[in-house]
């Protein structure tokens, strides 16, 4: 939003010192590993240089196996995710809303949420006869308590002076939960969903380094078992441009849905 | 151009009847009589001030014509149907703008004709109407938040009339506005009233603002609130900036300044909320 305004606005000489900053961080390393630099508590004799890294990478992306790991885990990811989106928004606004939804479901749901959910992968292997299955769950179950917490959090939160008003101007319950609480309650919706995406590749990249075939998270662990060292780095490098993509993608959302909260849009 | 319309059918609309009602706020030990025996009548099209200091109820009286809170005794009625709860027949204003911040102007201001059913081009055409009357034309598609207080109101004003209430609720309405645009606003008040007659009780602790917008002014006392004074002005229409310095307006000015000053002041109140909902 604002952000956005005064990055238009950084002088050139900032980002020159910030690309500095980074290829700065790749010489270091470059440095590091080609020296094979130990402090006794940390060492770089086993990590990769970047130039080994870029190779892998470009071998990486021109094999057909890119694609199978990538799909699994957009795959698993939109599953475990939206399900997670559905349940969660649904069950924020029985909970913000009523009474009854709130009393009947919300003391299982706190009893759960202080497990994290990378503890529920022993038990959701077991629960689920397929792995597949266990590791969608496990994204679900990472997504699933953000979301819950920020719809009810921006439901029970509306200005109810905005709900008064909409029923003396003859806003009947259905047309205030549509037209009032709903787009009151989106901006937190939406952090919901953007926490929620972070915690979603977490449990999955972890289910997948645990119990996974193909996906991400098994191709970087993969790696690790194989010896394959720079490969490690390429797969984190993609789990981390995943993210970034998802999280791009779920701020683009907002802004399409939430025009009004840009008052960069004023003419 | 200004002279009031006397159309029959709209003139004979929005009687109010406060019948001797007392309305209690609050709960159990923290529970107090906000207003006590409240009794007067408004004629259809009359416009209205409340006068009084803060915490003596005005806003409560007001919340509970709106049909936000219940009153404990007595009878509240528009046209003699007892008012049950809010409808679109009241429309109520308050200082602090409560315009939906997600819906542009437009938007904002079709909201009733929208719950109503009225299709998309119709109620468009009638919020445009309505925009042009208070005079924001151009502004459409802003959102609220783009808006400086006083076309805030005036929004807010578009969106209440467009449902062509019997009755017009204003707590204060101008309360948060700088002193130039709140007369500004007071003209455009009138203006608008002149166009679509409609009988207004508009709730007020500025004397002068009373004094410049209202036929009758009710004068309250401090908490529980009663009425003390009842005063029919005698000014004519179409009112003038010039009002205020004519030496009528003057002598009511300082009775009313006498009437309000409280023998032995006691400590001013917390403001309360005119929207007590539990």
């Amino acid at each position: 939003m604002t952000a956005t305004r005064t990055a238009g606005q950084v002088p050139w000489a900032r980002w020159l010192v910030r690309g500095l900053s980074i290829v700065a961080c790749i010489v270091l390393w470059q440095l590091a590993s080609a020296a094979h630099l130990s402090l006794g508590f940390v060492t770089f004799r086993n990590v990769p240089p970047p130039t080994e890294v870029l190779q892998s990478a470009i071998v990486l992306l021109k094999s057909p196996k890119l694609l199978a790991h990538v799909g699994s885990s957009l795959w698993r990811v939109f599953a475990g995710y939206g399900a997670a989106v559905l349940l969660g928004i649904g069950f924020g606004f029985a909970i913000g809303r009523s009474r009854a939804a709130s009393d009947l479901l919300l003391p299982p749901l706190e009893l759960l949420r202080p497990i994290p959910a990378v503890a529920w992968i022993p038990l959701s292997i077991l629960i689920f006869p397929s792995s597949e299955m266990s590791m969608i769950f496990i994204t679900f179950i990472g997504a699933l308590f953000p979301i819950i917490l920020n719809t009810v959090h921006g439901v029970a939160n509306i200005d109810r002076r905005l709900v008064a008003s909409a029923r003396s101007l003859g806003g009947t319950p259905a047309a205030i939960l549509r037209e009032i609480v709903l787009p009151g309650a989106a901006p937190s919706i939406v952090t919901g969903l953007a926490i929620g995406m972070g915690t979603s590749w977490f449990c999955l990249v972890t289910a997948e380094m645990i119990s996974g075939q193909f996906g991400i998270g098994y191709y970087t662990w993969e790696a690790y078992t194989l010896q394959n060292y720079a490969d490690i780095i390429v797969g984190m490098l993609v789990i981390g441009l995943l993210g970034m993509g998802s999280s791009w993608l779920l701020t683009t959302l907002g802004h399409y849905l939430m025009p009004w909260r840009q008052p960069a849009a004023a003419r | 151009m200004n002279i009031r319309i006397s159309d029959v059918s709209t003139r004979s609309v929005g009687r109010i009847g406060i019948e001797r009602i007392s309305i209690s706020l609050g709960d159990g030990a923290d529970a107090f009589e906000a207003v006590r025996d409240l009794d007067f009548a408004i004629a259809p099209g009359e416009l209205v001030c409340v006068l009084g200091p803060s915490g003596c109820g005005k806003s409560t009286l007001l919340g509970a014509l709106a049909g936000h809170l219940p009153v404990t005794r007595g009878r509240l009625t528009v046209d003699d149907q007892a008012v049950l709860g809010p409808s679109p027949d009241r429309g109520i204003v308050f200082q602090q703008h409560t315009l939906f911040p997600w819906k542009r102007v437009r938007d904002n201001v079709a909201f009733g004709p929208k719950m109503r059913g009225v299709g998309r081009s119709a109620r468009y055409q009638a919020a445009d109407e309505m925009l042009r009357l208070v005079g924001l034309d151009g502004f459409e598609h802003f959102y609220p938040s783009q808006l400086s207080g006083g076309m805030q109101q005036r929004v807010e004003i578009a969106r209440v009339l467009i449902n062509r209430p019997r009755v017009l609720l204003m707590d204060e309405p101008f309360g948060a506005l700088d002193a130039q645009t709140r007369s500004m606003m007071q003209e455009v008040l009138l203006d608008i009233w002149t166009r679509i007659p409609t009988t207004t009780i508009f709730v007020t602790h500025d004397i002068e603002e009373a004094l410049f917008l209202a036929d009758r002014v009710i004068v309250m006392s401090a908490r529980p609130g009663r009425v003390i004074e009842d005063i029919r002005l005698p000014f004519g229409r179409p009112r003038r900036a010039e009002l205020v310095t004519e030496p009528d307006f003057v002598r009511l000015k300082r009775r009313i300044l006498d009437l309000l000053r409280p023998p032995d002041s006691p400590e001013p109140l917390a403001r309360l909320s005119p929207l007590w909902i539990r």
